[in-house]
């Protein structure tokens, strides 16, 4: 598993402290990060991948820099949004996938095949010359995931993938987050889905306020609130 | 509402086996090609064999329909102003040169993927990256023009909902304003997307 690792790193949007001194080591091969509205979590999540800068400390991944060595950070790390509508870009699905490596260096059939293993892990094969607009979200959500694990990331952090999907197809993205061998890190509400997971880390007001594996920490979250 | 708009068909016609340079090339052909006809006798032909065209490529009816529908409001009033200031004969050619070059422009995007035609988009501005232009650039620009058919259309389409359901009437500026700055935050959020998946590498 990778080493990510926040020095003392503070994060503001002008007056507003968002992170407020992390300080974190994450090397476990499923870990949660949980917290209200505003806690700071998807800017934390954000920081591993570079997409946002501390505005003090530093993040690193295996001693890389996110924000100086940016592009190397990102072919680690893998990132997943909320909505998936606006991580696709091209108008078909394999299309899509295929988008993540056109920079690769890889063959045209190297791709091809790639994207056709890639389609079938995550049970997209047939649809590989759909209109990917036109998807449902669970199959929106998965080919996000696939786009971006077509690169083979060691990492992959994802920003509450879940919440904008219904019962059925939240399950659906949580059995595949599950069952991936990759290092994943997932910001959620959905407590479930963390319940299995290696660690929970706590956010409130920019603070880690719990740490720990499930059983310890989603009480503690919980507890916040009662 | 927009499902079927300038978006890949799948099939496998010829025309979907042609390499997208060539039928990129033909279709520039084709428009110079129909722009220069002025009787109505001919673009009926030329509006024939467009239609085979579509026919050929097993394009389903209402795929093709949905092609010029767009077109159905500026139609009507292009065909009477050019009425009105020349006569019918210049309508119709006027309006059959636009209905049929839509029509020729969407068989290739039909019939094409968008890899397919970055790919000879690239092959055909090789020769200007010696004055710095990046043809994968301009190939992602494409693409991202394309994408942003449906995104917008969703977002149009979603605002129009919420302002009905709130009981209001139409009105151009609260269809605008919210229009406006959501397509401005999915872009930013498209853009961030991009980083993310390695766009700028």
């Amino acid at each position: 598993m990778s080493e990510i690792r926040f020095r003392d790193v503070h994060h503001r949007y002008g007056e507003r402290v968002v992170l407020d001194g992390i300080d974190l080591v994450l090397t476990e091969h499923r870990i949660g990060i949980v917290g209200a509205n505003g806690s700071g979590k998807s800017t934390l999540a954000r920081m591993i991948n570079g997409l946002v800068s501390p505005t003090s400390g530093s993040v690193t991944v295996d001693g890389l820099d996110a924000g100086r060595d940016g592009r190397e950070v990102r072919r680690r790390v893998g990132f997943v949004f909320t909505d998936p509508d606006n991580q696709i870009v091209m108008p078909t699905v394999a299309e899509d996938v295929a988008f993540s490596l056109r920079r690769s260096g890889l063959t045209k059939p190297a791709i091809a095949a790639r994207v056709a293993e890639t389609l079938h892990r995550f049970h997209l094969a047939e649809l590989a010359d759909h209109p990917a607009h036109l998807l449902s979200g669970g199959q929106k959500q998965l080919l996000a995931l696939a786009a971006v694990l077509v690169r083979r990331p060691a990492v992959l952090v994802a920003d509450e993938p879940t919440t904008l999907l219904d019962l059925r197809n939240a399950r659906r993205v949580a059995d595949v987050l599950a069952g991936l061998d990759e290092q994943l890190i997932v910001v959620s509400h959905h407590l479930d889905l963390l319940a299995e997971f290696d660690r929970v880390v706590v956010l409130d007001a920019g603070r880690v306020v719990a740490d720990g594996p499930p059983a310890a920490a989603l009480p503690a979250y919980q507890g916040l609130y009662a | 509402m927009t499902g079927n708009i300038g978006l890949y068909h799948p099939g496998s016609s010829l025309l979907h086996r042609l390499p997208a340079g060539v039928k990129l090339l033909a279709m520039l052909a084709g428009v110079i090609g129909v722009v220069l006809l002025r009787q109505w006798w001919q673009l009926a032909i030329a509006a024939a064999v467009v239609a085979a065209l579509y026919a050929a490529a097993r394009i389903p009816p209402r795929v093709a329909w949905d092609q010029v529908r767009p077109l159905r409001y500026l139609i009507p009033v292009v065909a009477a102003l050019q009425w009105w200031l020349s006569g019918w004969q210049a309508a119709v050619a006027v309006c059959g040169t636009v209905l049929i070059g839509v029509a020729l422009a969407a068989l290739v995007t039909l019939t094409t993927r968008v890899t397919s035609m970055l790919d000879a988009v690239a092959v055909l501005l090789r020769p200007l990256r010696r004055f710095g232009v990046d043809p994968d650039r301009i190939g992602l620009l494409l693409a991202l023009t394309i994408r942003c058919i449906p995104l917008l259309a969703g977002i149009v389409a979603a605002v129009s909902e919420a302002r009905r359901a709130r009981g209001l009437g139409f009105s151009l500026v609260a269809l605008a304003a919210p229009v406006v700055i959501r397509s401005l935050r999915s872009a930013d959020a498209l853009g961030e997307a991009l980083v993310a998946r390695g766009a700028d590498d």
